[in-house]
C-alpha cells in the first residue's frame, strides 16, 4: 500500500490502476457491511482518484498539516469511496475497511470528522459542502495560505437550494482557490435525475452563477487531469467540473442501475465485478 | 425589517445607565473582540445593520463576509472558516438563524463540532411591530436539542458584554440571543459570566424565580412587590441555559417551597423545560412556567405584547400568589 503523500501522479496508466484498485475496496467493504451505497461511490471514483493522487497536497501522518488542500465529499454517501482513497493515501490500515457502518467503527455510514481524522467536516445531508469548501477557502486566504479547496457534489445533489446560495457566494468573493466537482451520473433515488427534478441545463446554470464550468467525461483519466489543471489555472473566478459518468462504473452489474443506489453487491457479484473491474 | 427609532420602553434606572439593547453591546463588544484578536471574522445574512455587526463590519472589512439573504450558506460557511482556525460570529435574527439553518447548524455546527458563534438578535415577543414571522419563541428549544451546542440569553449590556468575551475564549459551538429593544441595566458593574453558572440576586425561602433575558428585570420587580406581601422571593438570573447550573437549581429547589421559571419563549422546551426536566428528576417541587402559551405572537409595541402575553412584573406576582395560596 501507498504511503506517499505529498507526492503527486502523473502518469495517466498509474493512475488508472489506482482507480481499480478503489473500486474493488469500494466494493470489497459494501459487500461486507451489507449496506451502504454502491452506485454514487463508483460513479466518482476516477475523479476523486484524480484529486487525491495527482492533486492534493496533504500528509496522511499529519491529518491537520496546514498547508494542506482540502476536500470535502458533500456527497456523503459516497463515503466509501473516500475511505477506500484515505486507505489507499496511508490515513489508516487497509483492514479497516472492513469495519465500514460497524459498531464504533471510525468509518461511519456517512462521514464524520469528529471519528476519523483526515475527514474535513462531517457530510450526509446534502447540499451543504460547498458552503464549507467556501468557508475553508476564506479562511485559507485570510491567512495568505495558498492551500485549495476540492468539493465533489451529486448531480441530485444540485436539487437542494443551499448549492446555489453557495454559488452566489463562491462567485461574489471570486473563489478560485475552489474546484467544485458535480459527479452527474443522472439517476437519484427515485429514479433519473431529469425525471424526479430536472436540473438541466447544468452548465449554463453554474456559468449563470458566476463560474467557470468544464463539461468532461468523468472516467476519462486524461480528460480529468487537464480539467483539473485548468481549474487550477482559473484565476478571478471558482470552477466546476461537470463531470459526466455512469452510476455503479465497473460492472455491468452496477452500471446504470438506479436500483444500486443504496444496494450493496451479494458476494457472487462482488466476485464478478472483481474480474470486470480488472480485465477493464 | 428597516431600523426604526425605538421608544423608550423602559425608563432610566436607579443605576444612572440608560437602557441599552443587548444587541447593541454584542456589536459594540464584536469590534473591541475584532481590534484584539486577528482570527475574529463576522458574518451576516443582509441585516448587519439590525444586529450590529455592521460595526465591525466598517473597521474589518475583510474579515466581515456578508453572504446575502442566505442563512444556510451564511452557517456552513462559518463552519468553514472556524476549520480553517478562525473565530467566527454569525448572525442575523434569531427566527431565522435558527429555523431556516437548523439542518446546518447540526451537521456543520454541532456534529462536527466547530467553533462556530452563533449570535442571533431580535429574539423572542419584544421583536414587537414586524410581528410573529420575526418573533423567536422557539429558538431556544431548537438549539437546546442540539448535543455539543451550548445556549446563553444575556439579560443585559453588562452580561452581553462579558458573554462575548466569554465564549471567543471558549472553542465549541455556542448559541446567544440578543434582543432589539432597550432593557434596562440588572446586573453588577463588576459581573462576569461563567458558562454554567447561573447569578443568585437573592435566594428566597418561599419561591424562587429562575429567569433568563429581559425577564430578570421583570422577576426583580415581582420579588420587590413580594417582599412588601411578606413574601420572600428569590431570583436567579439563568442566562446559562445550556449547560444549566444544575446546582444553583438545586439548591433554589430546595430552600423553597415553589419555583417560578420566567422566560420571553415559549413555555415548550426553553428554560422552563430545561427546568422542568432537570428538577422532577432530581428534586420534584411545585413550577409554574411563565412564557409564551404554546402560541405565536403578533404586531405591537413590544410594552403591549409584554402585557398580552403576560409577560410583566404584575404577572409573575399573579402567578407566585396564586400557587403559593393553592
Amino acid at each position: 500500500m501507498s504511503t506517499a503523500t505529498k507526492g503527486k501522479i502523473t502518469d495517466i496508466a498509474q493512475l488508472e490502476e489506482i482507480s481499480k484498485k478503489i473500486r474493488i475496496n469500494i466494493l470489497h467493504m459494501l459487500t461486507l457491511s451489507g449496506s451502504g451505497h454502491t452506485g454514487g461511490s463508483l460513479s466518482a471514483a476516477d475523479i476523486a482518484t484524480a484529486i487525491y493522487f495527482s492533486k492534493m497536497k496533504f500528509d496522511a501522518a499529519n491529518p491537520k498539516w496546514e498547508e494542506r488542500d482540502r476536500f470535502i465529499m458533500s456527497k456523503g454517501h459516497a463515503a466509501p469511496l473516500i475511505y477506500a482513497l484515505m486507505a489507499e493515501a496511508g490515513y489508516f490500515p487497509i483492514e479497516t475497511i472492513d469495519s465500514l457502518r460497524k459498531i464504533e467503527s471510525p468509518l461511519q455510514g456517512h462521514p464524520c470528522c469528529q471519528k476519523l481524522p483526515g475527514i474535513e467536516v462531517s457530510t450526509g445531508s446534502l447540499g451543504q459542502g460547498l458552503s464549507v469548501a467556501n468557508g475553508m477557502a476564506l479562511g485559507l486566504r485570510l491567512d495568505n495560505n495558498p492551500a485549495r479547496v476540492f468539493c465533489i457534489m451529486g448531480d441530485g445533489e444540485t436539487q437542494e437550494g443551499q448549492v446555489w446560495e453557495a454559488a452566489m457566494t463562491a462567485a461574489h468573493y471570486k473563489i478560485d482557490t475552489l474546484c467544485a466537482v458535480v459527479d452527474c451520473n443522472e439517476l437519484q433515488i427515485d429514479g433519473a435525475v431529469e425525471d424526479v427534478m430536472g436540473i438541466q441545463p447544468i452548465h449554463d446554470k453554474w456559468e449563470a452563477f458566476g463560474w467557470h464550468a468544464i463539461n468532461i467525461d468523468g472516467h476519462d483519466m486524461e480528460s480529468i487531469i487537464s480539467a483539473l489543471d485548468e481549474a487550477e489555472n482559473t484565476k478571478g473566478k471558482p470552477t466546476v467540473i461537470i463531470a459526466n459518468t455512469t452510476k455503479g462504473k465497473g460492472s455491468v452489474l452496477f452500471e446504470d442501475k438506479v436500483e444500486f443506489h443504496g444496494v450493496t453487491p451479494t458476494k457472487e457479484e462482488f466476485e464478478q465485478a472483481v474480474k470486470e473491474i480488472n480485465n477493464g | 425589517m428597516g431600523e426604526r427609532p425605538q421608544a423608550a420602553e423602559q425608563t432610566e434606572e436607579s443605576s444612572g445607565k440608560k437602557p441599552k439593547a443587548t444587541r447593541d453591546a454584542y456589536g459594540e463588544a464584536l469590534l473591541e473582540l475584532g481590534k484584539k484578536r486577528s482570527d475574529i471574522v463576522a458574518l451576516d445574512a443582509d441585516l448587519s445593520g439590525s444586529t450590529k455587526t455592521a460595526k465591525f463590519a466598517k473597521e474589518f472589512p475583510d474579515r466581515f463576509f456578508n453572504i446575502g439573504i442566505a442563512e444556510q450558506d451564511m452557517v456552513g460557511t462559518a463552519a468553514g472558516l472556524a476549520l480553517t482556525g478562525k473565530v467566527p460570529f454569525a448572525s442575523t435574527f434569531a427566527v431565522f438563524e435558527t429555523g431556516r439553518a437548523w439542518d446546518q447548524i447540526r451537521l456543520t455546527v454541532c456534529y462536527s463540532n466547530t467553533n462556530v458563534k452563533l449570535v442571533a438578535t431580535h429574539g423572542g415577543i419584544t421583536v414587537g411591530e414586524d410581528g410573529a414571522s420575526h418573533q423567536a419563541l422557539e429558538d431556544i428549544a431548537l438549539m437546546r436539542a442540539l448535543p455539543n451546542m451550548n445556549v446563553i440569553i444575556p439579560a443585559d449590556a453588562t452580561e452581553t458584554t462579558s458573554v462575548i468575551n466569554a465564549i471567543a475564549d471558549f472553542t465549541g459551538p455556542v448559541y446567544v440571543r440578543c434582543g432589539r429593544s432597550k432593557v434596562p441595566y440588572v446586573m453588577p458593574d463588576d459581573y462576569e459570566f461563567k458558562l454554567g453558572k447561573a447569578y443568585v440576586f437573592h435566594m428566597g425561602k418561599d419561591v424562587n424565580i429562575i429567569a433568563a433575558g429581559i425577564m430578570v428585570d421583570a422577576a426583580k420587580k415581582a420579588a420587590e412587590i413580594l417582599s412588601q406581601d411578606g413574601i420572600d422571593a428569590g431570583v436567579i438570573n439563568m442566562a446559562s441555559i445550556k449547560p444549566l447550573d444544575e446546582e444553583t437549581l438545586l439548591s433554589a429547589a430546595q430552600n423553597a417551597k415553589l419555583i417560578v421559571t420566567a422566560e420571553e419563549h415559549s413555555i415548550i422546551g426553553g428554560l422552563g423545560g430545561a427546568v422542568c426536566e432537570y428538577l422532577s428528576e432530581h428534586c420534584p417541587v411545585p413550577i409554574k412556567r411563565i412564557g409564551v402559551n404554546d402560541s405565536f405572537g403578533c404586531s405591537g409595541a413590544s410594552s403591549d405584547l409584554l402585557k398580552l402575553h403576560k409577560l410583566t412584573a404584575e404577572d409573575i406576582v399573579e402567578t407566585v400568589k396564586s400557587s403559593l395560596n393553592k
